[in-house]
């Protein structure tokens, strides 16, 4: 556990190498990376296994004095973090083998794997961060990298827009998250989480000054997590490759937000209000992305409406005090949606087009990755047995304990939802007649299906960690030793099980009533009620709302300012470079080379000089 | 010789640098911008011999440096024509406007 400070370093020695040698090693560039990261992997895996026996461990050594402020460096491995690392260094270790077939050919290979380096390390740095400081510097290197990655084809207009898009989205974010931790600072003294939490323990900080902070740092996980209302970038995201959307906008990077509430859930636990924000937040984001996820028709669209709707499960859970049952869909939710992105990208290298109404019949043509889209669909959807069925159903009961009702019940409408619309993916896509331009489909090479296929093992078993019949290890684990997380495993309502299962049920049925077998037309419901439809479809005129009020507003404001600039304060620089240059004109001209001219001056300057002469020293008066 | 006051010598020379200074400082002919210097030098040498004949304190030092400006003048004189020829033969002009090469 010593050397887990190794593990970031693998990736970023693989970005720097494939700056340097990219060029020369072409296609080559992949094995770099995926050995490096298998590395980072190897290491997570031991630093988990010696977590799972031994006590955290951190390491700090001093960063900057300034006055009596130490700022310290270093990482620290507790259990989330120690979870967080196998998940994040085995997905990247999975999408670098997928990318190895899926970008094969495209002429910057060796820069994409660069990207994914610095993204990989920037993520695992994240996560090994023992303060605030540090996660917030490694939050942005995040940001960075997802910026690189999303604009990765900056050729195509949409995929400019869709990274800087991100990137301003998720600033608005970071902006809360910065004066959030500012003002912590300013409270307590200290980056250092420990030391955060020991204060506020103590009760050293105000009630309002908690709630203040905790809302502040939800912001800026409620920007890179998509949740509703910053959520507007993440679909667009999926202009980014396939693999990219699957690590950064799947299992990784947006997980950071539910990360971050979970590292900070001291903090929020000790505030009320924060905690029903968080819930609040997480239920009505999950309803409403799952409402758009219903009317798309890109296959990664309806998948990022999913991650989005996903992401606002957990921060339910961790509103709901259910900090286990959120860390645990994390966790599977990682597995069965990266595995859902690199089966749709196995889709998309297929056929060539992301529209899944020209999609269909596929079930036969590709024989591993739709039965791996299955598993993933059924994983998400919360059928028992699979692993999203066992983090749903905790989320649920935390929920229900939690005593929040209303918000149970739009988590338990956003499951049958889920369940609708990601069968209603599953069908379009794969059952019913091959369109006939889609003769040429083939299966994907094996770094491809390899690893769909260890994500497809793990969407099925991990949920197996922490189930309530088997026992709940991972929850367990989780809040060990920390009376602060609360339990890590709540009891609730069998029933509840029973209606998470009823529901998904149904809407899988459902899906296939109107989609699979046709006895109900799939205009059933956009006929008779068109405007709802219509609203929807739209994905609620969010972005049109935000176009039409804060960018007009922006764009007005700032039109304002550039007058101001231009007129104001160019007009004050002018004045002065004006005179300045008025003076040295008039200097150059002196000294035009017409020896009168100097001889003037001089007999002028001389004559002045007798005559101040004559007038201090008395002389004119005899 | 006595009857002349100390004024009007000075006077003289006064009028005398005058001019040339005048002369120096607008004349666009070179050759007449060094017959002014030489005017001003005059006047000054004027001015040395009254102060030495005439002045509070009688001394032959004054006549001596006249000299000494006299000699100076005439080499300056000499020089100065030549570098004027020189200059004449690859400029074609004695126009002082137009010698205006040592701001380059």
């Amino acid at each position: 556990m010593e050397n887990a400070w190794l593990i970031p370093l693998f990736p970023l020695l693989s970005f720097l190498a494939l700056l340097l040698f990219g060029k020369r090693l072409k296609e080559a560039s992949a094995y770099v990376g995926i050995l490096l990261t298998l590395a980072s992997l190897v290491f997570s895996v031991i630093v988990l296994v010696g977590r799972l026996t031994g006590a955290t461990y951190k390491l700090e050594a001093d960063w900057l004095q300034i006055g009596d402020l130490q700022l310290t460096v270093g990482f620290e491995v507790n259990q989330l973090n120690a979870l967080m690392l196998v998940i994040v260094s085995l997905v990247s270790f999975l999408v670098h083998t997928y990318s190895k077939g899926y970008m094969h050919g495209d002429q910057r290979f060796p820069v994409f794997y660069a990207y994914l380096g610095l993204f990989t390390f920037a993520m695992l740095g994240l996560v090994l961060s023992p303060n605030l400081l540090q996660t917030y510097i490694f939050w942005e290197l995040v940001g960075v990298g997802s910026f690189l990655l999303i604009g990765f084809y900056f050729n195509k207009e949409s995929a400019k827009a869709a990274a800087k898009k991100a990137f301003i989205m998720t600033r608005i974010g970071d902006v809360g998250l910065f004066i959030g931790m500012i003002l912590l600072f300013w409270q307590t003294g200290s980056f250092e989480y420990d030391e955060i939490f020991a204060s506020v323990h103590a009760g050293e900080v105000s009630g309002t000054m908690i709630t203040l902070t905790a809302i502040l740092i939800f912001i800026g996980a409620v920007g890179k997590s998509g949740q509703f209302p910053l959520h507007t970038w993440l679909p667009d995201a999926m202009e980014g490759p396939t693999p990219v959307s699957a690590l950064i906008h799947a299992a990784t990077m947006v997980a950071a937000g539910v990360y971050l509430v979970a590292t900070m859930f001291p903090l929020f636990a000790a505030s009320e209000t924060a905690m029903s924000t968080v819930a609040i937040v997480g239920a009505v984001t999950a309803i409403f992305a799952a409402t758009i996820g219903l009317t798309q028709t890109d296959i990664k669209r309806v998948l990022a409406y999913s991650t989005v709707s996903q992401l606002g499960y957990m921060m339910l859970a961790l509103g709901a005090a259910g900090y286990a049952a959120g860390v645990f869909h994390l966790m599977t939710h990682a597995f069965f949606k990266a595995l859902l992105f690199l089966a749709a990208g196995s889709v998309i290298h297929a056929v060539h087009t992301q529209d899944i109404e020209k999609m269909g019949g596929l079930w036969k043509k590709l024989s591993f990755t739709a039965p791996l889209f299955l598993i993933g669909t059924l994983a998400i959807s919360g059928v028992p047995l699979f692993s999203g069925f066992f983090s749903k159903d905790e989320i649920l009961i935390a929920a229900w304990a939690n005593g929040n009702y209303i918000l149970f019940w739009l988590a338990v409408i956003a499951a049958f939802f889920t369940a609708f619309y990601m069968f209603r993916l599953f069908f379009m896509v794969f059952s019913g007649k091959a369109r006939s331009e889609m003769k040429n489909v083939h299966e994907s090479p094996v770094s491809m299906t390899g690893p769909m296929i260890v994500l497809g093992i793990l969407a099925v078993v991990s949920g197996y960690v922490n189930t309530p019949w088997f026992g709940t290890f991972l929850g367990d684990w989780l809040v060990e030793g920390n009376e602060a997380l609360g339990h890590g495993h709540i009891e609730g309502p069998a029933w509840i099980m029973i209606v998470a299962t009823v529901v998904s049920l149904a809407g899988i049925y459902l899906a296939y009533l109107m989609y699979s077998k046709r006895s109900i037309s799939r205009d059933w419901f956009t006929s008779r009620a068109p405007t709802l439809y219509s609203i929807v479809v739209n994905k609620y005129f969010i972005d049109e709302i935000y176009q039409t009020t804060i960018v007009y507003a922006t764009k007005a404001i700032s039109l304002f300012l550039r007058f101001i600039e231009m007129f104001l304060v160019n007009g004050l620089v002018q004045l002065v470079t004006g005179i300045v240059r008025g003076l040295g004109k008039t200097g150059a001209k002196l000294q035009n080379g017409q020896i009168q001219t100097y001889g003037t001056v001089a007999f002028l300057g001389l004559a002045v000089l007798l005559l101040i002469f004559a007038l201090t020293g008395g002389y004119l008066n005899g | 010789m006595s009857g002349v006051p100390v004024s009007a010598y000075l006077a003289l020379a006064l009028i005398l640098f005058c001019i040339g200074l005048y002369g120096a400082l607008t004349k666009k002919n070179t050759i007449i911008v060094l017959i002014s210097i030489e005017l001003m030098l005059n006047a000054v040498n004027i001015n040395l011999i009254t102060f030495s004949k005439l002045g509070m304190a009688p001394a032959i030092t004054g006549q001596i440096f006249a000299i000494f400006v006299i000699a100076v003048a005439a080499a300056e004189v000499a020089v100065g024509i030549a570098i004027l020829l020189s200059l004449y033969r690859n400029r074609k002009t004695v126009n002082i406007d137009d010698m205006n090469q040592l701001k380059n």
